[in-house]
């Protein structure tokens, strides 16, 4: 018998995850946004973490509406299946397809015209219906793709380039998804790296929905002097209420806290999401302190950042269906056409 | 000066002596919300178990109690069904509308009434039978509430009186309306029997309208369109339905939502094989089909014209993106809001080009109840056979009113799932590119999440074969080209024609939908009374087959008849005519809010034919 031939040198093994697969795995096409705009550090944050989390690529949809934050999805994860939708219509596209696969993990990207405007009236019936769905805004507080004009979320009194005021008030997104029913509400900042990672793999392993409002300035039209969601802005007044960190179900938890300064919260799938308290009263569960917080923090021109408000148990949209495990789109003609039987019941019902 | 006007100084008309035997129409004046749907169906159920051959239409306002409602019975020997123009016996049941409707009737017809109105002050002409309401509901409840639903009850049994409508066959159709309430049963009794008595003891037959017993119903069953499309679309299998509710087309969800709780539940978990979401609006409603139908779902939609327009949007992402979607469209009278409850084919063109850009959809055709349930299957076939939005027209009246029809019979065909990429295909075809033309017919190979299949990004943006964005001219023109071929293949694979030569060609007819009954008639009355023998085609689907073309050759000139102004099936015929063909064509058009009706194609046929203007548009 011939002997085992020398093994050659093995090249470093480059990272993997526990599902064995490599980072590379986890990204899309190129992006072809602005260079430095913000939207492009949350595509690099959800990268991480799908990979991170090593969810399957093949069990994740990706969904979007129309506007520079819409394209983000081209730009991750290319394995999965991804649905570029209409202006402001994502919420319902989503809620067909999670409806009519509910196995697979849906992430829509949106912006906050998209959101905010045209697509207001989905937007609200998605926060109620509590959806599985993780819905991220990148909100940069104007219209990139169409130059600039101000969208629902600009601040009273910013300006645009060209000197134009805004004079009406913002919508808080997350005030609003908080009182119409979600189950898991934040709020980041694309130059937080840290923070932001940590909030989208808890919103990932969040079972309804996940409500992730992301300010992200236009490195083009909105990154000034004047502006609210500028870098220097945001920078200067971001009043971060907890320092999230994630710690996967699947994984050891072997994070070192202080119980007195921090909230543990369990979520849906078993994982738990750490909170060290900034403010010494603050309970993410609690609706009317996450209600408090974002109006005092705005009141003072900040920004509230962390995890804002999670019920982890809340029944979601599709439990509530009840529906059979396989997804109702794999369903084979031997369990969706009713046999003779009771098309002859039906016909008697006529007689 | 109107017509009634001159009825009313006519002189009295010598008795009839003649019997009008099945073959009549009875309208019942009502206000709605006063229970008088019971009691009209009661009537139309029990001619209809004495085999004659029956139809109903109710006239009913945009409003739940209070407003003026008529519904109108047609008893026919000959098995006509579609609205007859005149009005051969009234139960005038409405004091606000009484005196109009009295006044319209035509000389020779007969009226029951409330005998204080002193409706037979109004004119000589017709036969008056003046009942005493009150003082019969008298001998039968006390209780205010239930008064009103008596009364109703009360002008059935004058009517089975009258027209020799069987009292058995009234008492069946009474169980059959109320199910096991015996207690309103016993009530509602009393009053038919009620009425009929005092029509025996106080009302002399004057008028020749008389119900004899057939057997041309036999094994029949009586159903709205709306329900008849709903056991379509559980037998297609629909997985997904969202929806928005607008009349007149909520009772086909809501009628497939009670089938769907009985008959989908897995038999071991009780779960459902199903779901179903009411949405914020028809906007949300189809672009919940289409997220569910890019997923894989058999999913559908149902609205009328105001969510058609809400529609546009998703259908054209639909179209361009390539998603499987079913839309019913239970035509009502347009524009705008229009007449919520009155019945017309008005979204012919909007729904055939819905969304901006250049899109076309494959729309069927429904004209009977047994239509509207096996085009609901095709319509869920063609829309996963082409990966595109396909509509079902239908109109207030197929959907709303009850229609005679065989029993339906279980589909033998199984379900099409269209080009769906598997293992197998993907070794034939090499790679896989969601939006490639492998097989020279237009339909690329498709893949859903979960499958195992390569996964692709749908968008409503300019795309490559690939499903990448392109803005290039090649790609942009290739793809638009393709799905102009798969609207071709589309043409080959939707429902033919129904085609039926006479004589020599000659005058052709065009029709579609509940059209087609008036047409039927009217052909009837062009043969018998005018000796013209006309060919017919019923057209069942759009994109229009050969036959059409075929059809318009051979005739020496072609009449489109539909519901609409502006003649929008003509308009799409057009769009595909030859010159030559083009020509030929002449229309007929009905747009009163109420169905259409044979008299009216077949006056309007004959003056076109005398001026020989040929209505051409």
């Amino acid at each position: 018998m011939a002997t085992t031939p020398a093994q050659p040198k093995a090249a470093p093994a480059k990272k993997t995850n526990r599902i064995g697969l490599e980072l590379l795995a986890y990204r899309g096409g190129k992006t072809t946004l602005c260079a430095g705009c913000g939207h492009n550090a949350i595509t690099e944050r959800i990268i991480e973490s799908f990979f991170e989390l090593g969810i399957d690529p093949a069990q994740v949809i990706k969904l979007s509406g129309i506007g520079c934050s819409s394209k983000a999805p081209a730009y991750f994860l290319n394995r999965a299946h991804g649905f570029n939708s209409v202006h402001g219509r994502m919420p319902a596209v989503g809620t067909g397809a999670v409806i009519a696969n509910r196995k697979m993990i849906a992430i829509g990207v949106s912006g906050d015209g998209d959101t905010g405007a045209i697509g207001v009236g989905q937007f609200v019936h998605l926060m109620r219906r509590n959806l599985p769905f993780v819905y991220i805004i990148e909100d940069n507080g104007c219209y990139g793709l169409t130059k600039g004009q101000f969208s629902p979320t600009a601040d009273l009194g910013s300006t645009l380039k060209t000197g134009v005021i805004n004079d009406l008030p913002p919508i808080d997104t997350c005030a609003l998804a908080i009182e119409l029913g979600a189950s898991f509400v934040a709020r980041s900042f694309s130059g937080d790296p840290k923070q932001l990672k940590a909030i989208l793999k808890a919103a990932l392993s969040h079972r309804g929905t996940a409500m992730i409002d992301v300010i992200s300035p236009c490195v083009t039209f909105n990154d000034h002097e004047g502006s609210t969601k500028s870098y220097a802005y945001v920078k200067d007044h971001d009043e971060a209420v907890s320092d999230v960190s994630f710690v996967p179900y699947f994984e050891d938890i072997n994070i070192d806290y202080d119980p007195g300064t921090s909230t543990a919260v369990t979520l849906h799938n078993g994982s738990k999401i750490l909170l060290s308290k900034l403010s010494e009263d603050y309970h993410p569960t609690d609706k009317m302190s996450a209600m408090r917080l974002l109006h005092e923090s705005a009141a003072r021109g900040e920004y509230a950042t962390g995890l804002i408000y999670v019920e982890p148990d809340k029944q979601d949209f599709v439990d509530m269906l009840g529906l059979v495990d396989e997804p109702l789109s794999m369903l084979d003609q031997s369990r969706t056409r009713p046999g003779k039987a009771a098309l002859t019941e039906i016909m008697e019902s006529f007689r | 000066m109107s017509v009634t006007d001159v009825a009313v100084q006519e002189s009295v008309p010598p008795p009839r002596t003649e019997r009008i035997v099945n073959d009549f129409s009875i309208q019942v004046a009502t206000v709605n919300g006063s229970g008088s749907q019971t009691a009209n169906m009661v009537l139309l159920r029990s001619i209809f178990q004495m085999g004659v051959p029956v139809s109903g239409k109710n006239m009913f306002p945009s409003n739940i109690a209070g407003l003026p409602t008529w519904y109108t019975i047609r008893a026919s020997a000959k098995g006509y069904v579609s609205r007859k123009k005149e009005v051969d016996f009234l139960v005038a049941m409405n004091p606000e509308t009484a005196k109009e409707d009295v006044l319209t009737l035509q000389p020779g017809a007969a009226a029951v009434y409330d005998e204080p109105l002193k409706l037979n002050e109004l004119r000589s002409d017709i036969v008056f039978y003046p009942v005493l309401f009150d003082k019969i509901i008298g001998t039968i409840t006390h209780d205010a509430k239930l008064r009103r639903l008596v009364r109703n009850m009360i002008y059935d049994g004058v009517l089975s009186r009258l027209l020799s409508v069987d009292m058995a066959q009234m008492e069946q159709a009474l169980r059959k309306q109320l199910g096991k309430k015996e207690k309103a049963i016993l009530l509602n009794l009393g009053a038919l029997k009620a009425g009929y008595e005092y029509a025996e003891a106080n009302l002399p037959k004057q008028d020749p309208f008389v119900i004899e017993p057939m057997d041309k119903t036999t094994g029949m069953i009586l159903i709205e369109g709306n329900a008849a499309a709903a056991i379509g679309c559980l037998m297609a299998g629909v997985t997904f339905v969202g929806w928005y509710p607008i009349t007149p087309s909520s009772s086909l969800p809501e009628s497939l939502i009670d089938y769907l709780k009985k008959y989908r539940r897995d038999p071991e978990t009780g779960e459902a094989t199903y779901a179903v979401v009411q949405a914020e609006d028809e906007i949300a409603a189809l672009g919940m089909v289409i997220g569910a139908g890019w997923v894989g779902a058999r999913a559908m939609t149902s609205t009328a014209g105001p969510g058609l327009s809400l529609m546009a949007e998703f259908t054209g992402l639909g179209y361009y993106a390539e998603v499987p979607a079913v839309i019913f469209d239970v035509q009502r009278v347009g524009p705008s809001t229009g007449l919520p409850t009155r019945t017309a084919q008005p979204d012919i063109l909007a729904a055939a080009v819905l969304s901006h850009g250049d899109t076309k959809h494959p729309l069927l055709l429904p004209a009977s109840v047994e239509e509207c349930y096996t085009m609901s299957m095709d319509a869920f076939d063609l829309a996963e056979r082409l990966q595109t939005p396909v509509f079902v027209m239908s109109d207030l009246d197929l959907g709303m009113n009850n229609w005679m029809a065989h029993p339906f019979e279980y589909p033998t065909k199984p379900l099409d799932r269209g080009k769906r990429l598997d293992a197998e295909t993907l070794k034939r075809i090499g790679t896989f590119a969601r939006y490639r033309d492998v097989d020279g017919d237009g339909i690329p190979y498709r893949t859903v999440p979960g499958d195992g299949m390569p996964a692709y990004f749908a968008r409503g943006s300019g795309h490559n074969e690939a499903a990448q964005y392109s803005e290039r001219a090649d790609d942009y023109a290739n793809n638009l080209d393709r799905l102009g071929r798969k609207f071709e293949t589309a043409r080959t694979l939707v429902p033919k024609p129904e085609v039926e030569m006479g004589g020599s060609g000659g005058i052709g007819l065009i029709a579609y939908g509940t059209t087609h009954w008036a047409v039927i008639e009217s052909r009837d009355q062009l043969k018998n009374e005018e000796a013209l023998d006309t060919s017919y085609l019923r057209l069942r689907a759009y994109p229009f087959t050969p036959e059409v073309g075929e059809f318009i050759d051979r005739c020496d000139r072609v009449y489109v008849i539909e519901q609409n102004r502006d003649a929008q099936m003509l308009s799409l015929l057009k769009m595909d005519c030859t010159p030559a063909q083009f020509a030929k064509l002449r229309s007929i058009l009905h747009y009163a809010g109420l169905p259409i009706d044979g008299r009216s194609v077949t006056m309007e046929l004959l003056e076109q034919e005398r001026d020989g203007s040929g209505g051409a548009r």
